[in-house]
């Protein structure tokens, strides 16, 4: 009922509509939904978890239990809220949860009538046979709390950073004494608190925002409440007061959960702040001086207070009588609030007098102000067992949890506080035991005789109060969730190119002419690479300059090859391996001058290669004159490639001298080239493609008019954007490796064939040491292999497997297509001792079924290299 | 989430960091036995307690660094240059 | 009493109590003071040493059995993690190994007169790529080869299974397929600790919680006693079941292993009405329980930590990679957090191997609790015939010497080395 007068934060100015379950009621601006419900007195709001019983407003903030509510906004449902934290709006629609068909009236309560078979645990006593699925399902629709919708509101708030000297948690009157004194003494203070703030001077004020975790070195993070939104604040403070205050806790008796049963505190604080009694005839029951100032609050606005029951003064003589009332508000002391101090290391200890946990050693920069500190007045006589069914008796509200279930689980051996809250699931609801900790692990003690303070806490974990995903994923959604690296020609996408994710980089698997489908373009593209010309933007490609003095040494350390032999002007195809003699990553190198190398690696690579590279420079081999500068993003990279190469690129206008003679296969130059500003370009005589190609690099501010022009350049020759597709199809017609596709977490350069090579070099590099252990050494690896179908048009798709007569697995296939070059199906594979299996014929097994192919060598198409040459 | 004192920028939080693993560890040449291999690559202290180890500033000035911190309480005892050697425990 | 007890655990048994007012219910292990020696000690009690401690009792006859535990019993890493049980991984000895384990899960609930709660929810991982797409394929075909039940899925299948999730078919983070153990699943993870506990005690084994070992005396190169917070206890063998503390117990064998301990953190939404029928494994990974809770988990924080404290940025980006795959998701609200240490291995495999008297289970990692009835069975077997199980074989310390690393990486999730986007 709602008093005609008082009421700090309402507004009667406003009134607003809202509806409960389909009915219209009034409240004002500033109500809370639960204070305006208790204003039209309804009483029935929610039902509880488990025995499904009737349950009404028990507090007044973040600590209720019972009022969950699901507010609607159209198409789209929030559910479980507390009803004391939704703030009251014009049109606010809100309805009960967990209940069929209503509030009032639910089918499922019947779950009251099963108690006796539905202890804690029960479910693990039970439901074994045949097997626990045939019941998982139906037991699965009656939990959970409330219902999401199948759509959501995207919006989303961007976080807030904030650095501070003294961050105040709690604007109360501690609080605030702590804020003003902190900011005399001329410290950066911030003060943050759930609800209002009124102004103090010289001190940050964050209202309507609840610090909910407490992390390493003093960050804090808090929800800031904007209308029906939340928004995650990052507080870095030097300094943390706690003047987080105190939760009452209910006594627990029998038939505690009824509707009407209320926190005290609570209780006067509807008075206080809402102008709202929850009835019209309360009765108080508590064991501390702290509801006779209530009780004289209400009576002095004339309302009827029945009786105040006094464990400290009736415990001894308990006679039985009725007392009538609607209302019964309950204290049993209070527990201050030191989740978010224990979440920050804080120690707790027991405190006798108070019957609860207060702060003990607190680490540097922390401290507790007020009731947090144990600041309570109240002579409270804890009182945790009461006569009467213990399985009418709530500890744990939210998850309706018993006292008889606290005995059960004391009895059967899970006498620690951990055990008895995961058994029973005390203090695993969403309210985190904000009104059932103490009182559980006092009960616990109790049964258990132990001291509480010997039963201990559980730990406390953030966060202190439920956060919406929404908040904690801010504005990382949509385009800013994928974090894609895209290439510098602009032209791909708007021309045809299906743009894909290749490790972390947008590129284009293929180009969509009209009318094609993928295998057509893919087909024509390699046709252009084969007997034409094809482009493609390789800008990703891992680009890592390293200068000095040592820079021939140092990289001769990283690759397995000879660096130091390498003569400037010349190129390079190189491996690196980890200290583990895995295969890390291949790409060509090239010396520019004694002192000046150029590393390329590849796309996934260059950020891997170029740490690495750093981190072996630093700390490692600190002797050796060398700098290692990354320039993967800085020069964008693009591929002329094909037989009529040449020819066009010559048309660009380069000051180098292109000719087979000056400038052959595996060699680098450099120049500029005839575009606005004459840039600079490197261009390495390397092939992916195996046809004669110009890597062409130039800076990225140019890549898109370098690539018009040579599209311009080229359109006699018909010269053909490349896609990702159509160079896999070429580099496997090549037999040309790929880290990762052809190589895994495993393979080493000796079973990619590269075991001559390295016995060539004498020095150590990375990795070598490994090379030689016995399992690097067998002969019955995996190796790499090349694989002809007897049926040349059968595709042998990534991932089937080669078998014995057994069916036993020998092997995978890596890489394949059917080549449109050579008109039949080619593959590499990684076979078990493939490297001395050549001309054998196999089993690979697709889907069952078993065809042979021949072990040949990888390189399929022009195997001398005669194209690359000239 | 922890702050780190990079040497170069100065207290900074742990995301802009990249972890090196257990320092002083010595990269024995190519004729050592696979067991002294072994132990290089693979074997390390793990301790509850004192640790020194390597990080990098990666999202910062990319240096390298040492710290010793304790991997239970996350305290960091002292930050030290990449080329000193160990700290003596008992120091 | 005699007819009650046996069908205890049982809706006639709930029955039964039930008029009794649930006051005969016995405790579900003794709480008995150690004696002076046993046959085995095991340090650890946590899923992998109970279900040690009971394969060694029921299966190898081995009776006098302890197990040290210096907290309370399952409260590591068996009481923290994200509950997941599958055996899709890569290499063949993983795959035998974890699906036996799998096997044992399936009919575990009789086994232990005790419902652990295993459902075959199926386990769901999606490729992003056309490489993703490939690299499964050979997974899926190897683990079919093996005997490992799994399948290839495409896009159609997957909005099937997962009505909620968001496939794009804009360029990038579309989804291209992915792959599904339909007999894969999810099991209450505090039940298994319990319900091994429980048919352990029974079989007689001694179940000693807040028991600390600190130190152990040797005899020559055999560990002759061990010494706890409870005194000293003889021995003629002992087993290392700890998990992220395995190098601490390690050393004072005298021993260094090849572990990192790593913290792995975990977090839990409030429970709502059943939304995601499905496991949804991947770099991030999330679950429903049975209560309503989602289960959710992704990546290490990369250096060494004994802390178990959870921190912001984790929960940050796990929950940014949720809501994009599930944006009715938005208004859910993130309930609860809290890490556990986990023993990394440099192949993401575990190790089961013996030295001496002394028997080893750790470098669990993140894999640990889908393993515990393999593990278990595996080092009783070790234990008590002192030859390796045949599916524990590839699993020894050795292979760090000779090179035979089984690489798991893939299979486990690996290590995170997402970029973290402030």
């Amino acid at each position: 009922m709602r008093l005609a007068e008082g009421g700090t934060h309402i507004d009667r100015s406003r009134p607003l509509s809202f509806t409960f379950d389909g009915r219209a009621y009034q409240g004002f601006a500033g109500d809370t939904l639960a204070s305006a419900l208790l204003a039209n007195d309804v009483r029935v709001v929610a039902r509880s978890f488990k025995f499904h019983r009737p349950r009404g407003v028990f507090g007044v903030g973040l600590e209720e239990p019972s009022a969950l509510v699901t507010i609607v906004r159209g198409p789209d449902r929030e559910p479980n809220l507390r009803a004391t934290e939704v703030q009251l709006s014009d049109g606010l629609v809100a309805c009960s949860q967990n209940a069929w068909p209503s509030v009032r009236f639910d089918l499922a309560a019947i779950n009251g009538w099963l108690a006796p078979l539905l202890p804690a645990g029960f479910y693990h006593k039970t439901f074994k046979w045949p097997r626990w699925s045939w019941y998982e399902g139906a037991i699965r629709r009656t939990a959970g709390l409330g219902r999401i919708a199948g759509t959501a509101d995207a919006t989303r708030e961007s976080k807030r950073f904030h650095h501070c000297d003294v961050l105040v948690i709690g604007a109360g009157a501690a609080g605030r004494a702590a804020a003003e004194a902190a900011a005399q003494r001329g410290a950066d203070v911030t003060l943050v608190d759930s609800g209002r703030i009124a102004t103090l001077p010289n001190v940050r004020a964050l209202p309507n925002t609840t610090a909910i975790g407490c992390y390493e070195d003093r960050l804090v993070a808090a929800i800031e409440r904007i209308g029906d939104r939340q928004r995650l604040w990052k507080i870095r403070a030097a300094e943390i007061v706690f003047a987080t205050g105190a939760t009452e806790r209910p006594l627990v008796f029998e038939n505690n959960d009824r509707p009407g049963v209320m926190l005290a505190s609570a209780v006067g604080a509807y008075l206080e702040r809402y102008a709202v009694v929850p009835g019209r005839n309360v009765a108080f029951f508590t064991n501390n001086d702290s509801v006779y100032p209530i009780a004289e609050a209400l009576r002095s606005r004339d309302v009827v207070v029945s009786t105040i029951v006094d464990t400290r003064r009736d415990d001894a003589v308990l006679d039985s009588r009725r007392v009538d009332c609607d209302v019964l508000a309950v204290s049993g002391g209070f527990n201050p609030n030191l989740q978010l101090f224990s979440q920050a290391a804080g120690k707790l200890r027991y405190d006798e007098k108070l019957a609860a946990f207060i702060p003990g050693e607190a680490p540097p920069g922390l401290r507790c102000v007020g009731a947090a500190a144990g600041e309570i007045d109240g002579g409270v006589a804890p009182r945790w067992r009461s006569p009467g069914n213990p399985r009418k008796q709530w500890v744990d509200l939210q998850y309706d949890v018993t006292v008889a279930d606290v005995e059960l689980a004391a009895r059967e051996g899970f006498s620690s506080v951990e055990h008895l809250k995961r058994y029973t699931s005390v203090g695993m609801a969403p309210d985190q035991g904000k009104t059932s900790d103490v009182n559980a692990l006092a009960l616990l003690g109790e049964i258990t005789g132990r001291a509480i303070g010997d039963v201990g806490t559980t730990t406390f974990r953030p966060p202190y109060h439920p956060v919406t995903i929404a908040a904690l994923a801010g504005a990382r959604t949509g385009s800013l969730a994928q974090r894609y690296r895209r290439l510098p020609v602009a032209w791909h996408e708007k021309n045809g190119g299906v743009m894909e994710d290749h490790s972390g980089w947008l590129r284009a698997a293929f180009y969509r002419r009209d009318g094609e489908s993928e295998a057509q373009a893919i087909a024509r593209e390699v046709r252009a690479a084969r007997f034409g010309a094809a482009l493609f933007d390789s800008s990703s490609l891992g680009k890592i300059e390293v200068f000095g003095r040592d820079a021939a040494e140092f990289l001769n350390r990283l690759y397995v090859n000879n660096v130091k032999t390498l003569a400037p002007g010349r190129l390079r195809y190189g491996m690196m391996l980890g200290e583990n003699g895995v295969i890390k990553d291949d790409g060509v190198f090239g010396c520019l001058a004694p002192d000046h190398y150029l590393v390329c690696t590849s796309s996934s690579g260059a950020r891997d290669v170029a740490f690495w590279m750093e981190e072996w420079r630093q700390c490692e081999w600190r002797e050796l004159d060398v700098r290692i500068v990354p320039q993967t993003a800085q020069w964008a990279t693009l591929t002329v490639s094909g037989p009529k190469s040449r020819e066009i690129v010559a048309r660009l206008g380069v000051d180098i001298d292109l000719s087979a003679q000056a400038f052959p296969h595996m060699h680098v130059r450099s120049g500029s080239v005839a575009l606005k500003g004459d840039p600079q370009v490197r261009v390495r005589r390397a092939s992916y493609t195996g046809e004669m190609s110009f890597e062409i690099d130039i800076a990225a501010e140019h890549a898109d008019l370098l690539w018009s022009r040579l599209l311009e350049l080229g359109a006699a020759e018909n010269i053909t954007p490349l896609g990702m597709e159509a160079l896999d199809v070429l580099r496997v017609e090549k037999g040309f490796l790929e880290v990762g596709v052809d190589t895994d977490g495993e393979t080493t350069p000796l079973d990619v064939g590269w075991g001559e090579a390295i016995a060539k070099k004498p020095e150590d590099f990375l990795g070598r040491r490994s090379l030689s252990r016995p399992a690097q050494q067998r002969a019955d690896r995996l190796q790499l292999v090349g694989l002809q179908p007897e049926d040349p048009q059968l595709f042998l798709p990534v991932g089937v497997h080669a078998v014995d007569d057994a069916g036993a697995p020998i092997g995978h296939v890596t890489s394949s297509c059917v080549s449109p070059t050579l008109n039949r199906s080619v593959a590499m594979a990684r076979i078990r001792g493939g490297a001395k299996r050549s001309g054998e014929v196999i089993a690979i097994d697709i889907d069952g079924t078993r065809h042979r192919a021949r072990i040949c060598d990888r390189a399929f198409y022009d195997p001398q290299g005669a194209r690359l040459n000239g | 989430m922890k702050r780190i004192d990079c040497p170069w920028c100065g207290p900074r939080a742990e995301n802009e960091f990249t972890w090196g693993g257990e320092a002083h560890i010595v990269r024995p040449g190519l004729s050592c036995g696979d067991g002294q291999w072994r132990d290089y690559l693979f074997t390390r202290s793990n301790p509850r307690g004192a640790h020194q180890e390597r990080w990098c500033h990666t999202y910062g000035c990319a240096q390298w660094f040492h710290v010793a911190r304790d991997t239970l309480t996350h305290r960091i005892e002292r930050v030290y240059a990449i080329d000193e050697g160990p700290v003596d425990a008992t120091g | 009493m005699g007819i009650a007890n046996a069908l205890q655990n049982s809706a006639l048994g709930l029955a039964w109590h039930a008029l009794r007012g649930h006051r005969h219910w016995r405790p579900f292990w003794r709480t008995p003071e150690p004696r002076a020696s046993y046959d085995v000690v095991i340090v650890g009690g946590g899923g992998h040493g109970l279900a040690t401690a009971h394969a060694l009792a029921t299966k190898h006859g081995v009776r006098s059995v302890a197990v040290l535990e210096k907290g309370w019993l399952g409260g590591g890493n068996t009481g923290r993690n994200t509950t997941i049980v599958r055996s899709n991984y890569l290499a063949t000895p993983s795959a035998r190994f974890y699906d036996h384990s799998l096997k044992v899960y399936e009919g575990l609930s009789r086994a232990l007169d005790y419902n652990v709660m295993f459902i075959p929810r199926g386990v769901v991982n999606l490729a992003t790529s056309r490489f993703q797409l490939r690299t499964m394929r050979r997974r899926v075909e190897a683990l079919r080869l093996a005997g490992v039940d799994s399948e290839m899925l495409d896009v159609e299948a997957i909005r099937a299974l997962m009505p909620r999730l968001q496939i794009r078919s804009t360029a990038g983070c579309e989804v291209f397929g992915g792959f599904i153990q339909r007999r894969a699943g999810i099991a209450r993870h505090d039940a298994v600790a319990w319900g091994y506990a429980r048919a352990a005690d029974r079989a007689g084994v001694d179940i000693i919680q807040n028991c600390e070992v600190t130190g152990f005396e040797r005899n020559g190169d055999e560990i002759r006693s061990v010494q706890t917070s409870c005194g000293r206890i003889g021995v003629d063998k002992v087993a290392i079941c700890v998990a992220g503390h395995s190098s601490v117990l390690a050393e004072k064998l005298g021993l260094r292993l090849p572990i990192t301990s790593m913290a792995l953190q975990a977090m839990v939404s409030e429970p709502i009405k059943p939304v995601l029928d499905v496991v949804l494994d991947g770099g991030f990974y999330v679950s429903q329980s049975d209560r309503g809770e989602l289960v959710m988990g992704g990546g290490t924080d990369v250096y060494t930590s004994y802390a178990q404290r959870s921190g912001l940025q984790r929960v940050e980006d796990n929950m940014a990679a949720l809501v994009d795959l599930f944006p009715s998701f938005a208004r859910l609200r993130f309930m609860r957090q809290w890490a556990g240490i986990i023993d990394l291995t440099p192949d993401s495999s575990p190790i089961i191997d013996a030295i001496g008297n002394v028997a080893l289970s750790c470098g669990w990692g993140s894999w640990g609790f889908k393993a515990i009835p393999a593990g278990g069975e595996c080092l009783a077997h070790l234990i008590a015939t002192g030859k390796p199980h045949p599916l524990a074989e590839a699993f020894s310390l050795e292979r760090f010497t000779t090179g035979a690393l089984i690489d798991e990486a893939g299979s486990s999730g690996g290590m995170d080395d997402r970029e973290p986007l402030l």
